[in-house]
């Protein structure tokens, strides 16, 4: 039988959620035992190759990219689970929320202190992918099947839901893999 | 003019003792002169109050009607009750902002007039209604908006509109009141709205001892006349019995629940029973000081309650040792609200009477043990003082006959909406919806809104039900919705009152109210799921939980009861979301932004 397939994408995410991911350790061998990776950051793969049993995100969307990412996540993924505080809520990224595109713009790359940039220009090429006015968690996007809180997520938190996940069983986290404070 | 501010401003601290629990009255009186409290306003303030100078911005910054910058001095208030807006206040608000020049929110270029948004002031039962300063006018169409305007652009001192649309019935016609409002009294009961003789409870009460005057009251079995339905004369028993020399009488007059004006009607015509009843709390609980919290709507009847607590204290029905009564001292002072639905809260109102923000407090300690100025006090409404002085006059056994089982006596009902004869009634306990219904003259009903939005909507599988507190428990407000409207906008609207006066303490209110009104809004744009209604309900009850006073307790019932009781309104509109996207993202909106900064458009769309 052909293993299941798992993606991952890191979207506005700092990829230490997929740091976090590695941190599993020796037991990335079961998982690779357990599932085959598909398009992800890990294995390098650019494309989906096929259907995935399930799609891990990391980072919510701040561009126009990250959102063609993402749906094309929801396209190809049965589950899709959000991994971390910007996947779920925006994170740091989102801190810009409050503050007009233009301003966050010019303050990054003309006004602000410390900036060197003698062209005195936003860069902008088509290689760039165009900002959303705000960054929007993931759920506010395509619909997400389950969020997993954390910044990061523990490892054995990441690791205990892809289990359950694939062998279809309940998933019991202890308390100290969910609490935050 | 510096030099001028700092006077004034002295001077109206100096006559409140510069005592900052007073200061919702200096504050409002600094407005009042200088149409906002200014930054130097508040300073000066603080300095006098020996306040800091946050304690006076957060009271500012918290009610509607006060302001940093400065307003208009002509502020018209329209109203954007959901039953307005059934009145076609949206067309009134076209007219007054087309004559006027301005938009809602704005101030004409001369500093003259300012129009706003406000929610329900209490005239549901003659809308579309507005409060231009502190004059009510009602029954607006377009030309009459306009002609306003153009009367006011003559001679800007509202009080001559009252005159010129003729003055209301009762006392709204009083030398004092001077005000075109109408009492609609549709049916008077045997208790309140009847001829009542003067002060016939007061005189009996100070007979007895007052503990016989609270169980007069608790064998009256009467209980709290605001929405709660508290037994009086437990809350009173508690009140006493707590410790401390000094404790209080509040009279909950802030009625702003939407669609609810009875207390409105109360003050203009059974004003003296409302004080008796108030005199006739302090002898009971052992308070001296009674205070009647107005809300700021209704500030036209100030002058008229002044006067007659100025006559009451002339005929010695106030003051010290009441009709002769050795050692019974007791007064009443009005404060005034500014503009907040929170302040109907009790603690709320405690805070606001303290002159704070209107923020609830925790409970416990409760009032009884612990409220204003941390001394016991006991906090009734307007309606339960006038039940009090009633019941002292005529009787427990009298009262407890009147209604049915454990709601006794009689219950006014402030009934608007899609009726003929909307107005004030007064009902026994135990009045069936379908007579009610007859008696307003409502035709092709669809829904009922009991106990205004914090209540609950029902449908016609509930017409047979009764009005008490075992059925269908209500503070007074009862709003009617024919067949013609939509129930999914009605309760959004609903909510959106409640994201406005949610006071911010607590997130699942703050929050969770703004969720629910998004995905109403969602459902109404066609792009509800099936899911939405599980979503509403968990966030609805998170709310509910989450939230430390009545306002958040209550505030997603209109979404809660509306997908109860009319569920195939719901599901008719609902359909599953096929791609699993979200409808509600739009992403030519989202980079519309970056595309004008770029020059370029998006790739992906």
């Amino acid at each position: 039988m052909e293993k299941p397939k798992i993606a991952t994408a890191s979207l506005a995410g700092c990829f230490g959620c997929h740091m976090s991911l590695l941190d599993i350790d020796d037991r990335i061998l079961k998982l690779i035992e357990l599932v085959q990776f598909d398009k992800s950051p890990v294995d390098d793969i650019k494309n989906f190759t096929g259907r995935c049993a399930i799609g891990l995100i990391e980072g919510g969307c701040c561009n126009e990219e990250n959102v063609h990412v993402l749906k094309e996540f929801r396209k190809h993924c049965d589950i899709l689970v959000s991994v971390g505080e910007c996947a779920i809520m925006g994170g740091l990224p989102a801190l810009r929320n409050g503050i007009p595109l233009k301003e966050c713009l010019e303050t990054g790359y003309i006004h602000g202190t410390g900036v060197y940039n003698p062209s005195g220009k936003i860069p902008n090429s088509e290689d760039i992918p165009l900002l959303l006015n705000k960054v929007y968690p993931c759920h506010e996007i395509v619909k997400i099947d389950y969020f997993l809180p954390g910044c990061p997520p523990p490892a054995d938190t990441i690791w205990e839901a892809c289990v359950a996940l694939l062998t279809n069983k309940p998933l019991d986290l202890p308390y100290e893999l969910v609490k935050y404070d | 003019m510096a030099k001028n501010l700092k006077q004034i401003i002295e001077n109206i601290c100096a006559r409140y003792q510069n005592d900052r629990t007073r200061m919702m009255d200096i504050v409002r009186a600094v407005q009042e002169q200088f149409g906002g409290v200014s930054p130097e306003a508040i300073d000066l303030i603080a300095q006098s109050t020996d306040a800091h100078r946050v304690e006076v911005e957060s009271v500012v910054s918290f009610y509607a009607f006060l302001s940093q910058k400065p307003k208009g001095k002509v502020i018209i208030r329209l109203c954007n009750d959901v039953v307005d807006q059934m009145k076609g206040v949206q067309a009134v608000a076209r007219a007054f902002s087309e004559e006027l020049g301005i938009g809602f929110g704005e101030t004409t270029p001369d500093s003259w007039y300012t129009l706003e948004w406000a929610p329900c002031i209490g005239m549901c039962d003659q809308a579309p209604a507005a409060l231009i300063n502190d004059v009510m006018v009602t029954n607006l169409t377009t030309d009459k908006a306009k002609e306003i305007v153009r009367a006011l652009k003559l001679n800007p001192n509202p009080p001559i509109l009252s005159t010129r649309y003729g003055l209301g019935d009762g006392n709204n016609a009083n030398a004092l009141v001077q005000s075109m409002v109408q009492n609609n009294v549709k049916k008077t009961g045997e208790v309140l709205l009847c001829d009542v003789p003067a002060d016939a409870g007061l005189r009996k009460a100070i007979q007895k001892t007052p503990e016989e005057v609270i169980a007069e009251v608790e064998a009256s079995k009467l209980r709290g006349r605001g929405g709660a339905g508290f037994p009086t004369g437990l809350k009173w028993k508690f009140t006493r019995g707590s410790k401390g020399p000094e404790k209080f009488i509040l009279c909950n007059a802030d009625e702003g629940e939407p669609g609810t004006f009875k207390d409105r009607v109360l003050l203009t015509e059974r004003a003296h029973l409302v004080f008796e009843g108030m005199t006739i709390g302090g002898y009971a609980i052992g308070a001296t000081t009674g205070i009647l919290y107005l809300r700021g709507e209704y500030a036209y009847l100030r002058p008229f309650l002044e006067d007659i607590l100025q006559k009451r204290r002339a005929a010695n029905l106030l003051g010290n040792n009441i009709l002769g009564k050795d050692g019974f001292h007791f007064d009443i002072r009005i404060q005034m609200g500014a503009g907040a639905y929170i302040c109907g809260e009790e603690t709320s109102l405690i805070s606001s009477c303290e002159g704070l923000r209107g923020d609830p407090k925790n409970r416990p300690p409760f009032p009884p043990q612990q409220g204003y100025l941390r001394k016991p006090t006991s906090v009734n409404n307007v309606e339960t003082f006038a039940a009090v002085a009633r019941i002292l006059d005529k009787g427990a056994a009298w009262f407890a006959a009147i209604g049915s089982g454990k709601s006794t006596g009689t219950k006014l009902l402030s009934i608007s909406g899609d009726c003929k004869n909307p107005g004030v009634y007064e009902y026994p306990f135990g009045v069936q919806v379908r007579t009610l219904l007859q008696d307003v003259g409502a035709e092709n009903t669809q829904a009922l809104l009991i106990g205004g939005p914090s209540g609950q909507f029902i449908g016609a599988e509930s017409f047979d039900k009764t009005i008490c507190y075992d059925d269908l428990a209500t503070g007074g407000a009862i709003v009617i919705f024919n067949k013609d409207r939509n129930m999914i906008k009605i309760a959004q609207e609903y909510m959106e009152f409640f994201v406005e006066e949610s006071c911010g303490y607590c997130t699942p209110c703050r929050v969770g109210n703004v969720l629910i009104d998004k995905c109403l809004q969602k459902i109404l744009a066609g792009q509800g799921e099936p899911s939405d209604i599980e979503y509403l309900q968990n966030l609805g009850n998170t709310v509910k939980k989450g939230s430390r006073c009545g306002l958040g307790q209550t505030s997603p019932n209109p979404a809660l009861t509306t997908i109860k009781n009319f569920r195939a309104v719901y599901d008719a509109v609902l359909k599953p979301a096929q791609d699993g996207m979200q409808p509600t993202f739009d992403l030519k909106a989202a980079v519309s932004d970056a595309e004008a900064l770029a020059g370029r458009h998006s790739v992906i769309h």
